[in-house]
C-alpha cells in the first residue's frame, strides 16, 4: 500500500479551513448508502434478530435462548455439528488438494520459456467462469451410473470393478463434491499464485543460479517463502468461500436435504433449511438468524486469526 | 544442460495438456452429446454426431417449453446494471478516500470494504424482510440492489488502491486550470482508471451472473427468474429427458464460453494485474 497519499501536504491544512466540500459527500454517499441499507444492516439485524423468538404469536427478547437451543437440543445440535465437520472437512479437503494443484500449476506455468503460457492459463480459468449449477449437473450426469460414461472410461482403463455410484454414496458423497468444486475453482488460487510468482524478481533468481541452485530449490527456498502472503490470502478466501459459497454446489447436485442422510450438509444448506423449512417442517426466521449469527462468528474468528496472526508474522517475515 | 532443459519443458506440457483436458472433456461431453438423438446419448456418447445420430431435440424442448429468452434477459439486465452502478459508485468513493482527507476518512475507508471478509448472505434472513417491506420481493431491482451492495467493497479496495499509487500531478495541473472536482473525476480520473476497471469487473461479474442463492430467495418467481435460477428449475422437471437436460446445459455455458473467448486476455491480464498490486 502506497503511503505516499497520507503524507502531510501543504494543500490540506489549506482545503480544510473551507467550511464543507459538499463534492465528497456527492462522491461517497450512494455507495456508502446503497451499501449500509443493503449489506451492513442486513447482517446487524440478523445478528439481532439471533436473540428474539416467537412467544405466544409475538417477537420476544430472549437472550441468547436461541444458541442454548441450538447447542442443546438434540435435533439442532446434530444438525450443526454435522453441518460443521462437513464444512471443516471441505476446507482442510479444499487446502490440501485444490491449493496445491494451483500453486504447481501456476509454477509450471510460469516457467518463463514456456511456450503457449497464455492458452493453458485460459483453458484452466475457464471451468471457474460457468454457473455452478451447471458444473454440478454436468458432473452429475457424468457420474450417472445411468448414463454409463464414466464406469466405461474405467472399464477402458482397466479400472471398470472399481466405480460406484460415488455422488450416492454417503461415504464418498462429500469428497466426491469437493472434488467437482476443486475441478470448477483451482483457476482462482492458481491466477493469484501465477500473479505472484510473476512479481518475484528476475535477478533475485538469477543471483540464486548463479549460486549453483537448481530449478527445483530456487523455487522451494526462493520463490515460496517470497510468495507466502498470497499463500495465506489464498487459504483465508478458501476458508470463507467454503462456509458460504458451497451452498450453490451442494444444493444444485444433493438438494436442500444434502443427501444421502444429511452427508453433505453444510452451515449453508443448514442455514437455508433452517429459514425456510423442508417437507414437514416450518421455516423459523429466528433460528434461521441463529445459524446465520454462528456462521458469522465461525467467519470473524477465521477472519480474525488471518489478519492478526498469519498476515501479522508473514509481514515480519518477509519485510 | 540444454538436453535436460528440453526434457522437463516436455515433462510440463504433458502435466499442463493432461490437466487442460481434464478441464475441457466435461464440457466438450456436454455439448457433443446435446446435439445427439437418445438413443445415440446412451449407445455411444463419446462420438461426434453424425448425420444418424444427430438431433436437435432437445434445444426445441428446451426452446419451446420454457423461457430461456426470457431468463437470459433478465440475467444480462441484472448483472449489466449492477455492474454498472458498482464500477461508477466503486471508482467515485474510492476517489474520494484516496485524494481529500476529512474527519472519520479512515473509518470510512475501513468501514466500506468490511464486506470482503463479511459476505452479504450472512444477513439474508433480515434482507428477505427488508426486501418484502420496501415492496420489492420478486423484483430484479431487489438482485441489483443486493448484488451492487455486495460489490461495491471490492471494487472500492482495488479501486483505491490503484488510485493511491497515481501520481497527483495530473489532478493538481486540472486543478490548477480550474477544473471542478466533479470533471477532475469524470475527465481525469475515470480515464486513470481504465486499465483496473477489467480486474474490478471480473471480481463484480462472476458472481453476480452465477449466483443461485439470492435469485432462489428474493425474486424466485417465474417472470424474474434468471439463467442460474432457471436451468436449475428446469433440469429438476425434466429429469427424464436427457436431451433437453443436456441441450439446457450447453444453453447455459455457451454465451459464457463465446463472451470468454472474446475477452479472455483482457479478463486474464486484469486478473494477475491486479493481484500483483495486492
Amino acid at each position: 500500500m502506497s503511503t505516499s497519499a497520507k503524507a502531510p501536504d501543504p494543500e490540506v491544512s489549506l482545503r480544510r479551513r473551507t467550511p464543507i466540500r459538499w463534492y465528497i459527500l456527492v462522491f461517497l454517499a450512494p455507495a456508502t448508502l446503497i451499501y449500509t441499507v443493503f449489506a451492513i444492516y442486513p447482517i446487524a439485524e440478523s445478528l439481532r434478530l439471533s436473540l428474539f423468538q416467537v412467544e405466544s404469536g409475538e417477537r420476544t427478547y430472549v437472550g441468547f435462548a436461541n444458541y442454548a437451543r441450538m447447542m442443546s437440543e438434540p435435533y439442532w445440535a446434530e444438525q450443526f455439528w454435522n453441518a460443521f465437520k462437513n464444512n471443516v472437512l471441505l476446507f482442510l479437503l479444499h487446502m490440501l488438494i485444490q491449493n496445491p494443484i494451483a500453486l504447481a500449476l501456476a509454477a509450471m506455468l510460469s516457467v518463463p520459456t514456456l511456450k503457449g503460457a497464455a492458452t493453458y492459463r485460459t483453458i484452466f480459468f475457464l471451468p471457474t467462469l460457468l454457473s455452478v449449477v451447471v458444473v454440478g449437473f454436468i458432473w452429475q450426469l457424468i457420474l450417472s451410473p445411468l448414463w454409463g460414461v464414466t464406469p466405461a472410461f474405467m472399464n477402458f482403463i482397466g479400472a471398470g470393478s472399481f466405480f460406484k455410484p460415488w455422488l450416492g454414496l454417503e461415504t464418498s458423497a462429500l469428497v466426491t463434491v469437493t472434488l467437482i468444486s476443486i475441478w470448477q475453482y483451482v483457476g482462482i488460487p492458481m491466477m493469484l499464485f501465477y500473479a505472484a510468482l510473476l512479481n518475484v524478481p528476475e535477478e533475485t533468481i538469477e543471483a540464486a543460479r548463479i549460486d549453483g541452485l537448481s530449478g527445483w530449490s530456487i523455487f522451494w527456498k526462493i520463490k515460496l517463502p517470497l510468495i507466502l502472503p498470497t499463500l495465506g490470502l489464498v487459504g483465508i478466501l478458501t476458508y470463507i468461500g467454503n462456509f458460504t459459497a458451497s451452498f450453490d454446489l451442494i444444493y444444485s447436485i444433493q438438494g436442500g436435504l444434502a443427501g444421502p442422510d444429511g452427508s453433505t450438509d453444510v452451515m449453508g444448506t443448514f442455514l437455508f433449511r433452517t429459514f425456510f423449512g423442508f417437507q414437514a417442517q416450518l421455516g423459523d426466521v429466528y433460528m434461521g438468524a441463529t445459524v446465520a449469527s454462528m456462521l458469522f462468528f465461525i467467519i470473524l474468528v477465521g477472519v480474525g486469526t488471518y489478519l492478526f496472526g498469519v498476515q501479522r508474522r508473514l509481514q515480519r517475515f518477509t519485510s | 544442460m540444454i538436453m535436460k532443459e528440453r526434457i522437463s519443458s516436455a515433462g510440463i506440457h504433458a502435466v499442463l495438456l493432461a490437466y487442460s483436458a481434464l478441464a475441457l472433456f466435461p464440457l466438450a461431453l456436454i455439448v457433443i452429446n446435446s446435439l445427439k438423438s437418445k438413443r445415440a446419448i446412451f449407445g455411444s456418447p463419446l462420438t461426434i454426431p453424425d448425420a444418424e445420430s444427430f438431433s436437435a431435440k432437445g434445444y426445441a424442448s428446451v426452446l419451446t417449453n420454457s423461457d430461456f429468452p426470457l431468463y437470459f434477459s433478465n440475467s444480462m439486465i441484472v448483472t449489466g446494471v449492477s455492474l454498472a452502478l458498482i464500477l461508477l459508485l466503486g471508482a467515485m468513493a474510492a476517489h474520494a478516500l484516496s485524494e481529500y482527507r476529512f474527519p472519520g476518512d479512515t473509518f470510512i475507508g475501513i468501514y466500506l470494504i468490511l464486506g470482503i471478509m463479511v459476505p452479504i448472505r450472512l444477513g439474508t434472513v433480515a434482507l428477505l424482510e427488508l426486501i418484502v417491506d420496501m415492496g420489492l420481493a420478486n423484483t430484479l431491482t431487489a438482485l441489483i440492489l443486493v448484488y451492487t451492495a455486495q460489490g461495491l467493497p471490492i471494487a472500492i479496495f482495488i479501486f483505491t488502491e490503484f488510485l493511491r499509487s497515481v501520481s497527483r500531478e495530473i489532478k493538481d495541473s486540472a486543478r490548477i486550470d480550474g477544473l471542478s472536482e466533479y470533471r477532475i473525476f469524470f475527465e481525469v480520473v475515470v480515464p486513470l482508471v481504465r486499465p483496473v476497471i477489467a480486474t474490478v469487473a471480473v471480481f463484480s461479474m462472476i458472481p453476480i451472473w452465477n449466483d443461485l442463492w439470492f435469485p432462489l430467495i428474493l425474486s424466485p418467481g417465474e417472470e424474474t427468474r434468471t439463467v442460474t435460477l432457471g436451468v436449475q428449475q428446469f433440469i429438476g422437471q425434466y429429469t427424464v429427458n436427457w436431451g433437453a437436460v443436456l441441450a439446457a446445459l450447453s444453453v447455459a455455458i455457451l454465451p459464457v464460453l463465446v463472451m470468454y473467448m472474446i475477452f479472455s486476455k483482457q479478463l486474464i491480464r486484469g486478473i494477475t494485474a491486479g493481484a500483483v498490486k495486492g
